[in-house]
């Protein structure tokens, strides 16, 4: 099957909510209410249902009981950021872990889908990872690009990403196989986000011999499908790496960079990126420039911010995915 | 300052000064603004020894990269504030962007 089912209303993430009947226009005022949305994809047929927020913020109620695999992923953390609408970042990746913490329940794992820092610092390196490391579970990193500023990203990959030099590794869980994309460098003029024909080698290598049963979840900074050519959100390459996972009945593609909830199913493929944990950015086309809202309203700013919760359904071939706002 | 090949390149923070430049010279200065992820102009046209600044203005990092090799601009991330300024001595055009958000292009000529 490949239909296209696209989910606009999470654009309300960054704009007031349009009245509207039917479930899209629920899902809009409920994302802005600040209520989890749970997404399953059971053999390319998208479902969702709403979670109530005080059953969206129990421990594990929806995922416990529907799956074996949990994990928790953040995103665009950007530790060095200090404008508004966020004059402090790590405290609202505090905030981030604080949740995560109260969320984890039986989450294997959590993945941070890149810019951990502003500027690839040091500093802002080291302020991240002991925040992150309250959370008390492993960490799978991608880079973003504010973490590839210095020599080529060297510092960020001997830290976040030991034994993969350039940011692209894979592994196994419980019967998922991960694999962790770097779409950050090397880009040209003109272009979006970049895997090049080396990491694409590699990743046709390492999915070659895998059963097309086997779920695939991927993570990767930027988003693998075409958000915004305009902004620049999207990958060049991403097409070719989408070949090859085509085959395999249940992909998931978890993405960061766009600091917004937004979904999108292709058959048996499931995009989702992330909100940030430092600042909300526009929905396309609905500003000049991707910078970020400045102009939050004031006390919403943690309705724009959150992380995301993934688990494994069990019986049904897709994943469930929960995003949490930080605050109302 | 360090003066190689043709060109001089100065990375200045904050007030965004202008380089200084040689003893007795008073080179012409042009300047580019980075504002809302964009280059303005975003085609300059100066004469040869012009001190082009480029400020960042935008609260997210940006770069100014020559498109082609051997890369004449080659400024690191420009935190908001943060100017980089270079002295464009020999004639041609410069094609650049932005490494951060490759959408962002400008070009110089140099005359």
């Amino acid at each position: 099957m490949d239909e296209t089912y696209d989910v606009p209303a999470i654009k309300a993430v960054s704009g007031k909510p349009e009245g509207g009947q039917g479930r899209r226009g629920l899902l809009k005022c409920m994302v802005w209410a600040g209520t989890g949305v749970l997404w399953t994809v059971s053999g390319g047929v998208p479902q969702s249902r709403l979670i109530a927020m005080a059953e969206a913020a129990t421990p594990g109620a929806a995922a416990s009981a529907a799956g074996e695999l949990s994990f928790i992923q953040i995103s665009d953390s950007h530790i060095g950021f200090a404008n508004p609408p966020n004059t402090d970042t790590p405290g609202t990746l505090r905030e981030a872990i604080g949740l995560v913490t109260r969320q984890k329940a039986d989450a294997a794992f959590m993945l941070h889908t890149g810019d951990v820092s502003q500027l690839s610092k040091p500093a802002q390196f080291d302020t991240a990872e002991q925040i992150i490391r309250e959370a008390g579970l492993d960490v799978h990193y991608v880079p973003g690009e504010h973490d590839v500023l210095v020599d080529d990203g060297r510092a960020f990959f001997e830290r976040f990403t030991p034994g993969a030099a350039k940011g692209w590794y894979s592994w196994d869980q419980q019967g998922v196989h991960f694999v962790a994309l770097n779409n950050v460098q090397d880009f040209k003029a003109g272009g979006l986000g970049n895997l090049g024909a080396e990491q694409l080698a590699w990743l046709q290598k390492d999915l070659v011999e895998r059963s097309a049963s086997q779920p695939i979840v991927v993570l990767a900074h930027v988003p693998l499908w075409t958000v915004s050519q305009e902004w620049g959100w999207g990958t060049d390459d991403g097409a070719q790496a989408l070949t090859l996972l085509r085959r395999f009945g249940s992909v998931t593609v978890l993405n960061g960079h766009i600091h917004q909830v937004m979904q999108k199913v292709e058959g048996s493929v499931a995009f989702h990126t992330a909100r940030s944990t430092a600042f909300p950015q526009p929905a396309p086309g609905t500003a000049p420039s991707p910078g970020p809202i400045k102009d939050v309203p004031a006390g919403r700013l943690r309705s724009m911010l959150g992380v995301t919760r993934v688990s494994r359904v069990q019986g049904q071939s897709g994943l469930a995915i929960i995003d949490t706002p930080l605050g109302a | 300052m360090t003066r190689r090949m043709s060109l001089a390149v100065a990375v200045l923070g904050g007030l965004g000064a202008l380089a200084a430049s040689g003893p007795g010279a008073r080179a012409a200065e042009a300047q580019v603004m980075i504002d809302n992820f964009s280059f303005s102009p975003a085609e300059l046209t100066v004469a040869a020894g012009t001190h082009v600044t480029w400020t960042n203005r935008d609260d997210i990092p940006h770069t100014v990269t020559s498109r082609e090799d051997p890369r004449v601009l080659k400024s690191p991330a420009l935190d908001t504030g943060d100017s980089f300024a270079v002295a464009l001595d020999t004639p041609g055009t410069h094609h650049y962007f932005c490494m951060l958000h490759p959408h962002m292009q400008g070009t110089v000529v140099v005359q």
